[in-house]
């Protein structure tokens, strides 16, 4: 048996990949919550319920998924060109941590919808300037961005533990280390009341738009497309690959900043160091489940918000540990990365 | 009549509905020289990595001595005296020569290699056969003929009997060819036995004891050499009277493309050393020699992908020394690349999106950053039309198309802006005659309504066909022109060995 | 300064050095193997988490510590073959496959630690290796406390630095596994089979690198807790493109990175009013800038990242 190229990529195949794997995924994780002594199906049955049982658990799942929906555009923008940004947790603590910064003093003089605009730009910034290093050192040095941006993750998170220790400590907090909270004003305006979810998922859905629109519609979406598919032919043909990669890691990593600034401004309130149960790692995942489609993204995205409230509340339930959400995410990964094989391969023989 | 050596019978191998092979058979005598005549895409290349068990074939047998060798299993080949040099070397560059040739010859579990002895029989393999290469070199390090030096060194190191070249003079110079045949030649005179494959009818005629052609994946003939001449060899191999199109005289306009003193370094090299060469209006200048003298850096500076050291280019009178793609193609300077996958086309775009992907900026084709996808269809579609690019639609996935249809579709977009001057490299390349005689054409009608155009090519007769005049690439270096009417066989060969620099010299 | 002096002539500095410098070892050299070959394995993370887990697991259910290093090798073997299967088999990214095993071995891990194992306030602990006493040699002054006082795994890292260096320089199996990682349609011309080659070497490093993640639970401290690695694994990928593939360099890459380890956690406990998180980054910054000095000039496997597939060029 072999692998042979398809002529042309199935889009049957396409298609059907993310629920292919997903079930997959799924299947697997089976025996190891079999495995804990609880009936699989009444555990998935559990998440379900867990993630869409209830007015508040749906919002719940939606919040959660905001982030996802950043960090996966983030993602896919980036393995698009070619990019490989492993950084946006990092990217999405400098968003957290430029919101939490700027938002309990600095411009609460302003209209608040000016100061948020500024505020989330002012994050999106952060995240950029972020990535743009690690894309310039492969420019420059030829260092392999999956691991300066992987490195600078754990450098963030640290940093950020230090700017809660110390200049942005709360000092209500108990000795928790926490940052002050944004000024009331500027927090994100619910949009579901007596529930978490707020007006960031309008926005989460609004940006996959705009993703959508430059990347199929303009040039610098069609460049950047060339650029990664064969950057030799690209560059023949005029297109600025130095460029064209600054401005794809602009645009990925102040995706990824943020998400850091929607989370603030929304459902957090202030930055901690452990605000972000790996938004920028599972943004990966939501990217490669979509197959890198902007609105595949936000799809995937609730699958993935889905996955772990609803782990929660199994765990709480049954006993299994939570940590299955992490495993049905990595499995559902390379499950996908699989799939997506039978898209341009076919077996032979 | 001896018994055959190797027997390869009936084989047939498919890829997809292509048919790459259909029940070829042949035999090879002991010390004999077989030459596998054929164009690209005839099946030569496929039939020999079946010989040699990289592929499994669909049907059919490869008998060694008489004995069935296992498919796809080039072990098995190798164990049954089969050696094959590759077109395309199978060396590591950051190895030395021994590593590389001693490979796969030791139980893998050895706690020591034994490389004193290695080395010491592989200079006694060079010194016997004439295969001079320094043991401990680094193989990036050796020129192209040393190199194949040293894949001929690796099948006689493991005692092949039987040793398959896949065309061995591509890469060679006229008079390294010579000196490889007459290694082979020698070798046979050991009770070697060997097949070459090839395209080129004078070394066949020159270097074989015998010819099968191969059209279409089917054996159509086979000759003693004695017996055939180039002109049956050649309508044996085409099938049909390909009339190439010829150039008319006309006259010649002012110099459009004027190139003085450029030079290029790469890391420790010099592919190109200041050279000078002009390109008139209505004139095609051909520039000949054997591959990797330089070629391939005059493309991707005249493409603006690559920055001179010295010198000065200029285009119609204004410096374009330090041209970008996006420059050529904004002033008209139309390119056709080396390489149609790897430079020309994007092959997992459609049509329509490499029709313009160069010209994706121009307001013809965007509004406000925007693309005017309805325009960029229609261009596209106009180029099908125009250019007779087949099985293809503006929203077909480029990769779908084959060669010839790729190339007039970067010829089509090129010609189509109405260049002054047009850089075309290599521009027949692995193309079937068919396809061959429609570029040519092409490039004819450009040249008729003046645009310059400069031919990069390593096929002779092409560049004497389409050529006004004809200059020869060498080590960087550009002989001084020589018109067409005065480019014979000799004069040429003289020019791509470099022999002119003596003579001016002198 | 002359604090710092102070710290660089004190024994337990070294000794402690080549404490922290032995996970890595095993990880440097794991990626290494697995690089030569032609495979970037960013699964190192999960894998050293997995080796982690399953070595503590296994002495915690009344292993010896031999058997909890040979079951965390077994741990990396199985996650290598599954890397090997997608990357080398199927010919998928190798970078998203990384990243896929790094998520899911570390899931896992930490799945199944919970699963298994009854956590109260403070994790259970095992009795883990104990620095050796080789007669003569631990009681020589200076050099006794800092290099011949160490745990057994430590030599065995040390070992195995010279192991893969031999084979790979000295021994057919180490010249294929080197033209495999060069140009894998060589392999093939001389009737070997590189992607028989490339699984062997992507299993063999993974279990390097588990060894890695247990020296951390059955030498460095005796529990599990989740994210223990702390990036370790992509420590030791920055290490070997420092090390330009070679084992010496990157056993002298792995000491050098614990040396400043070591030395920043004493300066921690010396100097004041410095918040101890910039320390802490150091090493990270220190893998990064390691990166852009070397990258330039590193000679990496030509056909590295470069899926095989016969018959396809």
């Amino acid at each position: 048996m072999r692998v042979e190229r398809r002529e042309d990529i199935s889009l049957t195949a396409l298609l059907i990949a993310p629920f292919a794997a997903i079930a997959v995924a799924l299947a697997l994780c089976a025996g190891l919550i079999a495995m804990a002594g609880v009936n699989p199906a009444a555990a998935y049955a559990e998440m379900l319920r867990g993630a869409f049982g209830s007015r508040l658990a749906v919002t719940e799942t939606l919040t959660r998924a905001v982030p996802l929906i950043f960090t996966g555009l983030a993602a896919a923008v980036a393995f698009r060109a070619r990019l490989w940004n492993i950084g946006a947790e990092g990217q999405f603590y400098i968003g957290a941590l430029v919101a939490a910064g700027l938002g309990h003093s600095l411009l609460s003089g302003l209209p608040a919808p000016l100061a948020i605009a500024l505020v989330m730009l002012a994050s999106m910034a952060g995240g950029a300037a972020l990535l743009v290093g690690p894309a310039l050192m492969r420019l420059r040095f030829g260092v392999d961005e999956v691991v300066t941006t992987l490195l600078l993750n754990f450098i963030v998170i640290l940093f950020v533990g230090l700017m809660v220790e110390g200049p942005l400590r709360d000092p209500m907090a108990f000795g928790w280390p926490q940052s002050v909270p944004v000024a009331a004003d500027l927090r994100l305006p619910d949009l579901v009341p007596r529930s978490r979810l707020h007006i960031g998922l309008i926005l989460a859905l609004a940006v996959a738009a705009l993703v959508w629109l430059v990347q199929s519609r303009t040039v610098f979406g069609a460049e950047t497309r060339a650029a990664g598919l064969n950057p030799r032919a690209a560059a023949f043909a005029g297109v600025p690959l130095t460029a064209t990669l600054v401005k794809v890691a602009l645009l990925s990593g102040g995706l990824a900043g943020l998400a850091g600034a929607v989370e603030v401004l929304g459902p957090a309130g202030k930055v901690t160091t452990t605000m972000s149960p790996g938004f920028g790692y599972a943004g990966i995942v939501v990217a490669m489940l979509a197959a890198l489609h902007p609105m595949g993204v936000v799809a995937a995205a609730v699958f993935v918000a889905t996955v772990f409230v609803g782990a929660d509340a199994m765990s709480r339930a049954t006993g299994v540990p939570s940590f299955i959400a992490d495993v049905i995410m990595s499995v559902s990964l390379l499950a996908m990365l699989t799939a997506l094989l039978f898209t341009t391969y076919r077996l032979r023989r | 009549m001896t018994e055959p050596i190797l027997e390869l019978d009936g084989i047939t191998k498919r890829f997809g509905a292509l048919t790459a092979n259909d029940a070829i058979s042949l035999r090879l005598r002991q010390g004999e020289i077989l030459a596998l005549l054929g164009e690209n895409g005839a099946g030569k290349t496929t039939l020999m990595n079946i010989l040699f068990g990289h592929y499994a074939a669909d049907a059919g047998e490869v008998r060694v001595h008489g004995r069935p060798l296992p498919p796809g299993q080039p072990r098995a080949a190798i164990a049954a005296g089969v050696g094959m040099v590759h077109q395309h070397f199978t060396l590591a560059g950051n190895l030395t020569v021994t590593e590389n040739i001693t490979l796969g010859t030791e139980p893998l579990l050895r706690l020591d290699s034994r490389r004193a002895e290695a080395k010491a029989r592989i200079r006694n393999l060079s010194e016997t056969f004439g295969l001079p290469v320094d043991p401990d070199a680094r193989v990036a390090d050796l020129s192209v003929g040393e190199r194949q030096r040293v894949e001929i060194l690796k099948a006689l190191y493991r005692n092949a009997r039987i040793l398959i070249l896949d065309e061995p003079t591509a890469v060679l110079a006229a008079p390294e060819a010579e000196q490889l045949f007459r290694i082979l030649r020698g070798m046979t005179a050991t009770g070697l036995s060997i097949i070459f494959i090839s395209h080129k009818l004078h070394e066949v005629m020159a270097a074989s004891d015998r010819v099968t052609v191969l059209r279409g994946g089917r054996v159509v003939a086979e000759r003693r050499t004695a017996d055939t001449s180039p002109a049956e060899l050649a309508e044996l191999m085409v099938g049909r009277s390909v009339t190439r199109p010829r150039r008319a005289a006309h006259p010649v306009g002012a110099p459009v493309l004027v190139a003085r003193g450029l030079t290029v370094r790469e890391g420790h090299g010099t592919p190109l050393d200041a050279i000078d060469f002009d390109v008139a209006q209505g004139e095609i200048l051909g520039i000949v020699g054997v591959s990797g003298n330089g070629q391939a850096t005059l493309g991707r500076v005249l493409s603006g992908l690559a920055r001179p050291l010295a010198g000065t280019l200029t285009f119609d009178g204004r410096d374009i020394t330090r041209l970008t793609p996006r420059q050529a193609v904004q002033l008209g300077l139309g390119r056709i690349p080396e390489d149609r996958h790897a430079e020309g086309t994007v092959g997992d775009l459609t049509v329509w999106e490499n029709a313009v992907l160069e010209r994706l900026r121009e307001p013809a084709f965007s509004t406000r950053g925007f693309v005017r996808r309805a325009a960029a269809r229609s261009f596209a579609a106009e180029l099908i039309r125009r250019f007779d690019i087949r099985g293809a639609g503006p929203d077909t996935r480029t990769r779908l198309l084959s060669g010839g249809n790729m190339q007039k579709l970067i010829l089509g977009r090129n010609i189509a802006a109405r260049p002054r001057f047009l850089l075309a490299n290599q521009p027949t390349r692995g193309l079937d005659e068919g396809a061959i005689a429609a570029v040519h054409a092409e490039l004819l009608a450009a040249r008729a309504e003046g645009a310059a155009i400069l031919l990069v090519s390593e096929d002779l007769e092409e560049a004497v066909g389409l050529s006004d005049r004809i200059q020869a690439i060498v080590k960087g270096r550009l002989s001084a022109p020589v018109t067409a009417e005065a480019a014979d066989a000799r004069t040429l060969g003289l020019m791509m060995a470099g022999i002119w620099e003596t003579r001016h010299a002198g | 300064m002359t604090e710092a002096f102070d710290i660089l002539l004190n024994a337990s500095l070294w000794a402690a050095v080549l404490r922290i410098a032995t996970p890595l070892i095993f990880g440097v050299l794991g990626a290494l193997v697995c690089e030569r070959a032609g495979v970037l394995n960013l699964g190192i993370e999960g894998i050293m988490t997995m080796g982690a887990m399953a070595g503590w697991l296994t002495v915690y259910w009344g292993g010896d510590l031999w058997t909890g290093l040979l079951v965390a090798a077994l741990a990396g073997l199985l996650l290598g073959l599954l890397h090997a299967v997608l990357t080398v088999v199927l010919g998928l990214s190798q970078h998203v496959s990384g990243l896929g095993i790094t998520l899911f071995g570390a899931s896992l891990s930490y799945y199944l630690y919970r699963l298994w194992v009854q956590v109260g306030d403070l994790p259970p602990t095992i009795e883990p290796f104990q620095p050796l006493h080789i007669p003569g040699l631990s009681d020589l002054p200076f050099l006794g406390e800092a290099v011949f006082s160490q745990t057994a795994p430590t030599y065995l890292a040390l070992l195995l630095v010279a192991v893969t260096a031999w084979v790979l320089a000295r021994t057919p199996l180490g010249l294929a596994l080197r033209m495999t990682g060069e140009n894998p349609h060589a392999v093939e011309a001389q009737g070997l089979n590189p992607v028989a080659i490339r699984i062997g070497a992507v299993m063999a490093g993974s279990a390097l690198m588990a060894l890695g993640g247990a020296f951390l639970t059955l030498a460095a401290f005796n529990s599990f807790f989740p994210t223990m690695v702390q990036g370790r694994g992509w420590i030791c990928i920055a290490l070997v493109v420092f090390a330009s593939w070679r084992p010496g360099k990157a056993l002298l890459g792995a000491l050098l990175f614990a040396l400043f380890d070591a030395f920043q956690l004493r300066l921690q406990t010396t100097v004041e009013g410095v918040p101890y998180q910039l320390f802490l980054m150091a090493p990270y910054v220190l893998s990064i800038l390691a990166l852009v000095l070397v990258a330039r000039r590193a000679r990496v496997p030509e056909a590295l990242m470069q899926p095989y597939r016969r018959g396809e060029r």
